[in-house]
């Protein structure tokens, strides 16, 4: 059982012991489960996860106890690694969480790969506040889905891959575009920004943007709003702090799906 | 009132300090139209940089990390794109705010100094700010920074370089601060801004790895003011050129209290962390003190000399 952990700013490393790990696929994505939960997290907060030794990393809180990632590099590798009973440093929870839903409104969640992560615990709100949810559930191949039962607890799941080995062979982008948004109260984005990009796209050409968060992704440093590392252009808001979670209207004209930085402030386009 | 701070005619007297929020045009734009009087760049070099592991910034909570914020460390490793990138984030803030925008560079000796400040001159930086001060860059900051020589060579070589204001930003991790102060002062330096952070580590006890990813780092925040307050005072006392007072600042009081040592404006980091808002608000709180108490700006500066 995890223990309440009410002490927390963020800005200081709480040491949290992995007490179970769950293998949500093959393919090196894993939920970490931690003895300490953020008792104030709200879906679409971020965590910052200290691999001792290795590097610091952003990681959206999947549970309020808990973390799920991908393997994309040494630090993802590094926490792969890591077994029941090790420890790691957690700040949290930080960024900007998702405006939930009210009662008996309709929401659509859309979700591409690792995206799933901080959607995940927002659906499972979502239906306890007792709003009506439908997700677009997208990912590579079936070996790649997440949360595929998780999110069909809360509401009608679409799936989509691209290969066609699950559900709907294509993107999540086919589905939501034959969707009737007129009715829908509030839309959710999660996953990779070409994704989001093509998802923005057609959310413009259905006058439902203004329904929309989107949730972001930028390289970070300090995590806590102050280096300026995440900050995107032309806004200049940050992406710990002032996001992860954007209204879709911030990112109009903004650097979202063209280019983002690297660690050393240099622009790499997408 | 316009506010000049050697040679740089200031929006109002609270600045951006480096290394805070100063990575892209558009943030640094952001914090003027928060009401910043003026910002510094993140320190920019010669070549990209992509900086040290993290964690690289940490809050200090006492309570064993529990209670109050008392201050910050960081250790973020001169993250930065090079001049020839970063002269189109200058050109941004200088086109879409209404403040000066100070670039701060470094370098490991004057040669690079004087590339990055002729890299950087196209973009139209208002002035430099010296980074001789870093405490955790090997080679670079404050180890070349708490050699007098040093400071005043590298000093010299900019302000023959470029035709904008040259300030130099001093370590307090130094036996006598004054020294450096004068030896910038000596190199033709336009002021100094003091301080940069104080070297200190944090501890895991869980697991005894030192937190930042550089092991060590610069102290920030509340707990260092008073060393900035010591600065600021024997560098007012020492020089002729002003002084510009940064170090833990984070509310109007800090602000008066930095002036009464000796600042002639302020600069503000770590303290974003509160609000986003923080320049307006220690700006307006501060000028509402000099009203209430009937103080003219200029007199606050320095005050504490002439109280003895």
């Amino acid at each position: 059982m995890a223990e309440n952990c009410q002490c927390f700013s963020g800005g200081f490393p709480m040491n949290a012991k992995i007490i179970e790990i769950i293998d949500e696929t093959n393919t090196g994505k894993r939920t970490l489960l931690f003895d300490r939960e953020f008792e104030n997290m709200n879906p679409g907060n971020f965590c910052m996860v200290w691999i001792r030794g290795v590097d610091e990393i952003p990681l959206g809180c999947a549970y309020k106890n808990g973390v799920t990632f991908q393997t994309v590099g040494p630090a993802t590798n590094a926490l792969f690694d890591l077994k029941v009973g090790d420890s790691v440093g957690l700040r949290g929870p930080l960024g900007n969480p998702f405006t939930l839903p009210e009662k008996g409104e309709k929401v659509l969640i859309i979700s591409g790969g690792i995206g799933a992560a901080p959607l995940a615990p927002l659906a499972e709100k979502s239906k306890e506040i007792g709003a009506d949810v439908t997700i677009i559930l997208g990912a590579r191949s079936e070996a790649d889905l997440i949360f595929e039962q998780r999110f069909g607890k809360t509401g009608e799941v679409l799936l989509t891959t691209d290969d066609g080995t699950k559900g709907r062979k294509g993107f999540v982008t086919d589905i939501l575009a034959e969707l009737d948004l007129t009715k829908i109260d509030k839309i959710y984005v999660c996953g990779p920004e070409m994704m989001m990009k093509f998802v923005m796209k057609i959310l413009i050409e259905k006058d439902a943007l203004e329904k929309a968060e989107f949730s972001m992704e930028r390289y970070f440093k300090c995590g806590i709003g102050v280096c300026g590392a995440c900050c995107i252009d032309t806004l200049g808001v940050r992406v710990c702090k002032d996001g992860p979670v954007f209204k879709a209207e911030t990112l109009i004209d903004s650097e979202f799906g063209k280019y983002h930085r690297d660690a050393s402030g240099k622009r790499i386009s997408y | 009132m316009v506010y000049i701070a050697a040679g740089v005619p200031l929006k109002n007297p609270t600045i951006l300090a480096a290394g805070i929020l100063g990575t892209t045009g558009a943030s640094m734009t952001r914090v003027i139209q928060n009401g910043a009087g003026a910002v510094v760049t993140k320190s920019i070099g010669p070549v990209p940089v992509y900086g040290h592991a993290n964690p690289s910034m940490i809050t200090l909570n006492a309570d064993g990390g529990k209670g109050q914020t008392f201050g910050y460390l960081n250790a973020m490793g001169l993250p930065n794109p090079s001049y020839g990138e970063f002269t189109q984030e200058i050109e941004f803030a200088k086109k879409n705010g209404d403040a000066p925008v100070i670039a701060s560079i470094f370098g490991g000796d004057s040669k690079d100094f004087v590339a990055v400040a002729e890299g950087l001159m196209p973009s139209k930086p208002d002035a430099f700010e010296l980074n001789l001060s870093c405490p955790h860059a090997k080679g670079y900051g404050a180890d070349i920074g708490s050699q007098p020589c040093h400071v005043e060579e590298i000093t010299a070589a900019v302000k023959n370089a470029v035709d904008v204001p040259v300030w130099v930003k001093l370590t307090p991790n130094v036996a006598n601060i004054k020294d450096i102060g004068l030896a910038a002062q000596a190199g033709g330096a336009d002021a100094v801004v003091a301080i940069n952070t104080v070297r200190g580590m944090v501890i895991d006890i869980h697991s005894g790895w030192p937190v930042l990813g550089n092991r060590a780092g610069g102290m920030s925040g509340p707990a260092v003011k008073p060393v900035a307050v010591k600065c600021v005072y024997d560098l007012y006392e020492a020089l002729e050129i002003p002084v510009i007072g940064v170090g833990g600042i984070s509310c109007y009081e800090d602000m008066i209290e930095m002036m009464m040592a000796g600042a002639s404006a302020v600069q503000i980091g770590s303290a974003v962390y509160e609000s986003d808002r923080i320049f307006e608000n220690i700006w307006a709180g501060a000028q509402q003190f000099m009203k209430e108490n009937g103080y003219a700006f200029d007199e606050l500066i320095g005050m504490a000399h002439r109280r003895k």
